[in-house]
């Protein structure tokens, strides 16, 4: 690609939730080191179509541009990634941005991701401490517990998972993966298990974590390569031995 | 008043969050505002760590060295008292912090790991590999998840703060927001506001700061009444990778682990980094400050690459580039310690840092400067607060790495609670007519820029604007320069008027949000300029080779801008720093201090 003198977008638009959503093209000229965003910016200084049309820039959801916050979540030639990360050079022409399919259509790219949020309410993803008061130093925790918790701990809730995943829709009702993940991270922090029991009754039943059908797409998409399929089967096999455990208990 | 305080806190990041657990936990309510869900702050972005001195490794460390550094670090500028405090609950938050499962890197005992950073002689670094900033504001990000599931905390995501409502006695009684979607713009109540909306990078266009760093917040509430201190002081980082849509850091953790800086010795010397011999090499930080080496202050750095750049002609392939190098380092380790930042270079650059040298220059990374707060984080203005970047108390003229995120935690540790009282103790107002006369007021200025039909494009006049900031008001000042800013800016304040908006619809319209913005920043430009202009001296950041010495006879002095609407410009004036604790002494990091 990087011979090319024009980089051409060709970027799905939807000026509000209830619109139909159009197709619109630009051509921008190439110069090395161009990403997604980087691309939308110039739109933003010239917004003309390719074929001369004046228009508005584009809505999209962006802030550290370093692949950190998760906001600029989209599809790009049909996959669930982040665009600030998506380099231009790397890309086949002509790069199709769309916005993500199985979230409410905000504007243009930006869509509404506010269920994975609800989701973390209910399973409870934080570590119940006492107070912000002066308790002295944490638990304890070696350097293999570290390095366990750590890469979980870097997921930026950009719902790629989630829109890859063929489970995940209206019908299912499914919380997809980057919640189970983090239920497993909360599951093994020492203080942290206290709330295990609610954490694991929260992912049984419907929606819950047997709507998974282990397609691993969701691997595949995560831009922080948290081991999602291995949360998945670990945190599963926790729920099946809790409810076994309950019904024998009733 | 109420038993239960109404609290508004604008921002989601480290200092929003530590001030709305403080609250939550003191029985006050929380109203909580933020342009992107508070999860995807800015704060996230922070890689190397944060400061504590807990000697945990034997070095006789302790919170009054952190004090000192500090101090030192920030060349006298900052009031004593206030950092005293904050370097004496360091150990206390990171233990915090630590029980609300921040994964610490750990020493093999189990205990926390720490590094070294810029600016100290001790491993005080407490972190999560190279993504410190993202771990630590995800815990508070769950704490207050919890206080908002129980109703404690009411989060509105996605909408923006435009300015306090001020009654007839000028105490502020509530703010006036925007909804980013509907664009909406209502008024809410508050008993006291905590302003905590991060720095201001977007002034200068390209920067290693968050697209929703603007500063418009602190300048919109400079323009109706606040002090804003000390705006001159801006931090460039010596080491960042230049781009197309921001200069990406490459954390100061990077020397840190033993990282070094160099350039071949000869001009135009265009070999394969990793075919130089050692002895055709110059560490230059190394041989002028053998004692801190590549880890001195920013500001030094920043200044130390510019000369061996623009003054010795030594940049890489010619360009205002040096290298940083890591190569000698055992990969594994760095894996352990750094991925997070190893991972943005291979990403953004192509290269691989653990095979070949970075190539890296100096970018805008830091606002010292910010709205003027007393010693209990309150502005000029009855009922509001101030914490994190947004305000100037800590750093002085130059902030040391890693101390960032502990100001932020405990300016809101401190402002929260101090809003609360101030909650409990307040009169009712004198009528309710002001919030009708705000939300008007700002509805008015919506539908001027909805009307607006000149030519120019406000993210084309963004970057222009950027790239006089940075050429004029960055790591090396000149009067006449400043002055040729500064009315420049007028022009620009000017050509404002003539804004031409491409989109005018009433969803979701990024180009009205961002051009109102851009309003704030030309206005909060000026008081950068006309700081840098007024203040003949260097010290820290600031740096004049005009006037190349610190002048402590007549600028050991906060500076305080204060908007003037009549005359639509800024007016200063200035205030005695508190040196209480330690006395003034030259900072010199080629020696010992
Ligand atoms: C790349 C990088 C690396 C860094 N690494 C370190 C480090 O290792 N150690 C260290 O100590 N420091 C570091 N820093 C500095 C540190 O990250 C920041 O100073 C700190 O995170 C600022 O936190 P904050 O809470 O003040 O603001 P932010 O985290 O910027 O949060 C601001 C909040 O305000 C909201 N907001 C802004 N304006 C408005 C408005 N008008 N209305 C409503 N909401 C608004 C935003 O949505 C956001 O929630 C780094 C900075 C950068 C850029
Ligand atoms: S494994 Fe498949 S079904 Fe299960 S969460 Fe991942 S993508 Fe969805
Ligand atoms: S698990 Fe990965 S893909 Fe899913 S939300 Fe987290 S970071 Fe994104
Ligand atoms: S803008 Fe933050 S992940 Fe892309």
């Amino acid at each position: 690609m990087a011979n090319t003198k024009t980089v051409i977008l060709k970027i799905k638009r939807q000026d509000n939730p209830n619109a139909k959503s159009h197709w619109e093209e630009f051509e921008l000229a190439w110069h090395p080191g161009m990403n997604v965003i980087s691309s939308m910016m110039e739109i933003a200084r010239n917004p003309v179509t390719r074929d001369g049309k004046a228009t508005t820039p584009i809505t999209y959801d962006s802030n550290c541009l370093e692949e950190v916050c998760g906001s600029c979540a989209m599809l790009i030639n049909g996959r669930a990634r982040m665009a600030c990360s998506a380099l231009i050079d790397k890309l086949e022409q002509p790069i199709r941005l769309e916005p993500f399919t199985k979230f409410p259509v905000i504007r243009d790219l930006a869509v509404d991701r506010s269920v994975l949020f609800e989701n973390l309410k209910t399973v409870k993803a934080w570590v119940p401490i006492d107070g912000t008061y002066d308790l002295g130093s944490g638990p304890r925790i070696s350097p293999e517990e570290q390095e366990a918790a750590y890469p979980l701990s870097r997921c930026i809730s950009c719902c790629c998972c989630m829109e890859a995943c063929p489970q995940f829709n209206d019908d299912t009702g499914f919380v997809g993966a980057a919640t189970i993940s983090q239920v497993r991270l909360f599951n093994t922090h020492p203080t942290g298990a206290a709330l295990k029991r609610e954490r694991l009754a929260a992912l049984i039943g419907d929606g819950g974590i047997q709507e998974c059908g282990y397609a691993q797409n969701c691997v595949e998409v995560c831009p922080k390569d948290i081991p999602l399929t291995q949360s998945i089967s670990e945190v599963g096999g926790e729920v099946i031995r809790q409810a076994v455990g309950d019904l024998f208990r009733k | 008043m109420a038993s239960s305080p109404k609290i508004i806190v604008i921002g989601g990041g480290l200092a929003g969050l530590s001030a709305v657990i403080k609250i939550a936990e003191m029985g006050g309510h929380v109203d909580l505002f933020s342009i992107v869900p508070v999860k995807r702050s800015h704060s996230v972005c922070a890689q190397g760590g944060i400061n504590a001195a807990k000697n945990l490794k034997g070095e006789g460390d302790s919170t009054w060295k952190h004090f000192d550094d500090t101090i030192y670090g920030g060349d006298f500028l900052a009031n004593q008292p206030p950092v005293k405090a904050m370097c004496e609950a360091a150990p206390g938050i990171i233990d915090l912090l630590d029980r609300m499962g921040v994964p610490f890197n750990r020493t093999p005992e189990g205990l926390l790991d720490f590094r070294r950073f810029g600016g100290t002689l001790y491993n005080r670094t407490a972190f999560a590999g190279a993504t410190t900033g993202q771990q630590l504001l995800y815990a508070l990000d769950e704490q207050v998840r919890r206080y908002e599931s129980e109703g404690k905390v009411k989060k509105y995501e996605h909408w923006e703060f435009l300015s306090a409502v001020l009654d007839s006695n000028k105490i502020c009684r509530g703010i006036c927001a925007m909804d980013l979607r509907s664009m909406e713009v209502r008024t809410f109540p508050a008993d006291a506001i905590i302003i905590a909306t991060g720095g201001n990078g977007a002034i200068f266009g390209k920067s290693t700061n968050s697209v929703v760093c603007t500063g418009s917040a602190q300048s919109a509430l400079y323009q109706q009444g606040c002090f804003y201190g000390n705006g001159e002081f801006i931090q460039v980082h010596p080491t960042c990778i230049p781009g197309e849509d921001k200069l990406r850091l490459m954390s100061e953790s990077a020397r840190g682990e033993g990282g070094r800086v160099w350039v071949p010795k000869t001009p135009g010397d265009n070999r394969d980094p990793l075919s130089i011999p050692q002895s055709e090499r110059w560490y230059f930080l190394e041989e002028w400050y053998p004692k801190y080496g590549n880890l001195v202050p920013r500001d030094i750095a920043t200044r130390a690459i510019f000369k061996v750049v623009f003054e010795h002609n030594l940049g890489i392939d010619g360009k205002p580039m040096v290298y940083l190098d890591l190569t000698h380092i055992d990969p594994k380790i760095l894996d352990r310690k750094l991925e997070g930042i190893l991972e943005i270079y291979e990403k953004f650059v192509g290269d691989d840092p653990r095979k070949v040298p970075m190539k890296i220059f100096p970018g805008m990374h830091y606002t010292m400067g910010g709205l003027w707060i007393d010693f209990n984080q309150a502005t000029n203005i009855p009922g509001i607060y101030a914490a994190g970047e947004c305000e100037y108390q800590y750093h002085g003229a130059n902030r040391l790495g890693a101390n960032s995120l502990v100001s932020c935690i405990f300016g809101g540790f401190v402002a929260g609670p101090a809003a609360v009282q101030y909650a409990r103790n307040l009169q009712t107002a004198p009528g309710n007519g002001h919030f009708d006369a705000e939300r008007k007021h700002q509805e008015e200025n919506n539908s001027m820029l909805m009307k607006s039909d000149g030519k120019e494009n406000p993210f084309r006049l963004w970057q222009e604007f950027g790239e006089l900031m940075t050429a004029n008001c960055t790591v090396i000042r000149y009067n006449n320069k400043l002055k040729e800013t500064d009315s420049k800016l007028c022009e620009m304040l000017e050509r404002f008027r003539h804004i031409n908006l491409n989109d005018r619809t009433q969803w979701a319209n990024t180009s009205v949000v961002f051009t109102r913005q851009l309003y704030n920043m030309l206005q909060l430009g000026r008081v950068i300029a006309q700081g840098a202009a007024m203040r003949n001296e260097s010290r820290g950041a600031h740096y004049k080779p005009d006037f190349p010495e610190r002048d402590d006879k007549n600028w050991l002095k906060t500076t305080k801008a204060y908007f003037a609407p009549d005359a639509d410009e800024p007016k200063f004036e200035f205030e005695a720093v508190d040196i209480s604790l330690i006395p003034p002494r030259p900072r010199k990091y080629d020696a010992v201090k």
